[in-house]
């Protein structure tokens, strides 16, 4: 496949690097920054382009009217990559455009100008830290965003309404299932006769926006 | 008529001021605080300090009933996805977008956005005037 990334700092960098490293793929790295440019140029060499991805006169160097199977823009600045991407998808009919988003709020955006799937590490660190943060009562594991699904994670205390009741008898919001419970380190698929017990980790697949009925189900009396 | 001015620096205050005098109702937005000082001792018209990417900002401007809405922050990309925010979330019908960029200003004007290229307009003006001069190139030497 042929790939241009645009953007060369550690994220744009790193998974050129990757791609690069499995062999099977040609790529064009495009960075604006002379410095950064300047020190990656050694290890890309003709890999790698000098510029401003959001010109187009830059992006046609970097071939992207051939056009690339796979455009991702990963810069530092949202706006640069939602312009990126609407000018790959749009301009030069790129099949696949996959965006970072850095300020987990321009979100909104890239679903109204329709750029999908965005990335973000943000949102993934913040996953990550929500799950070793004792004090949250329902964590966010992962998104699907095409799906319109997500999965979270509840920890039942001793306090929570669905303590001692079987799956099968919880009035689950619509669109919502138990996926497994995680007791004393084990993990098991939830039926409808699992019957959960206080300290229980239990895994829920369930429509964004749900969370708060999902908790009152679960959590709150 | 309200009119929302993003992005109050040397384009964007001067024609806030201007719009004002023509009887508009206007709010700048502006990400310093200086900003505000471009717009002079009497500016009796409202300013958001914040950045116009924010949608609660540009809520808090009043973008919602807006007639108008101008774009000209010292960012390309960055008006272009204020421009196309407050055209396809809020819409605005009259949304008007500086871009530097020739090439960016017309591949989002084909897309639908009133954008205005002052790069363009200065090579228009600069031409027309080099073609107004009295001079003329020197006919080649007879021989």
């Amino acid at each position: 496949m042929y790939i241009l990334v645009a953007g060369g700092g550690k994220v744009g960098a790193n998974f050129a690097r990757t791609l690069l490293k499995d062999g099977k793929h040609e790529v064009t790295l495009i960075e604006q920054r002379r410095d950064r440019f300047i020190r990656l140029e050694r290890e890309f060499e003709h890999q790698i382009q000098l510029g401003d991805a959001t010109e187009i006169y830059v992006l046609e160097r970097a071939g992207i009217a051939r056009p690339p199977d796979v455009v991702a823009a990963l810069t530092g600045d949202d706006e640069d990559n939602l312009i990126i991407s609407q000018m790959s998808k749009e301009k030069y009919g790129v099949p696949k455009v996959i965006a970072r988003v850095n300020d987990t709020r321009n979100q909104a955006h890239f679903d109204l100008l329709g750029i999908s799937p965005t990335v973000s590490a943000t949102r993934g660190l913040m996953a990550l830290i929500e799950h070793e943060v004792p004090e949250h009562d329902l964590v966010h594991l992962l998104e699907l965003r095409k799906e319109n699904l997500e999965i979270v994670e509840v920890q039942i205390d001793e306090r929570a309404p669905a303590a001692g009741k079987r799956v099968e008898d919880l009035d689950l919001p619509e669109g919502s299932r138990l996926i497994s419970i995680m007791r004393n380190g084990h993990a098991e698929i939830a039926v409808g006769s699992t019957e959960l017990e206080a300290g229980d980790q239990v895994l829920a697949i369930l429509q964004p926006g749900k969370e708060d009925e999902l908790r009152k189900v679960l959590l709150k009396s | 008529m309200k009119a929302l001015v993003i992005g109050c620096g040397r384009v964007g205050s001067n024609l806030a001021l201007q719009l004002d005098r023509e009887g508009w109702d206007v709010t700048a937005v502006d990400e310093k605080e200086e900003a505000l000082g471009r717009l002079g001792d009497h500016w009796a018209g409202g300013f958001v300090l914040g950045h116009g990417m924010d949608t609660d900002v540009l809520r808090e401007a009043g973008i919602e009933d807006a007639d108008a809405v101008v774009v000209a922050t010292d960012g390309d990309n960055t008006n272009i996805v204020i421009g196309q925010v407050a055209q396809q979330r809020f819409d605005n019908q009259c949304v008007v977008v500086r871009v530097l960029d020739p090439a960016r200003a017309e591949f989002y004007r084909q897309r639908g956005l009133r954008t205005i290229c002052p790069t363009s307009v200065a090579i228009d003006v600069l031409l027309d005037s080099v073609r107004a001069c009295e001079v003329r190139p020197a006919e080649p030497a007879k021989t």
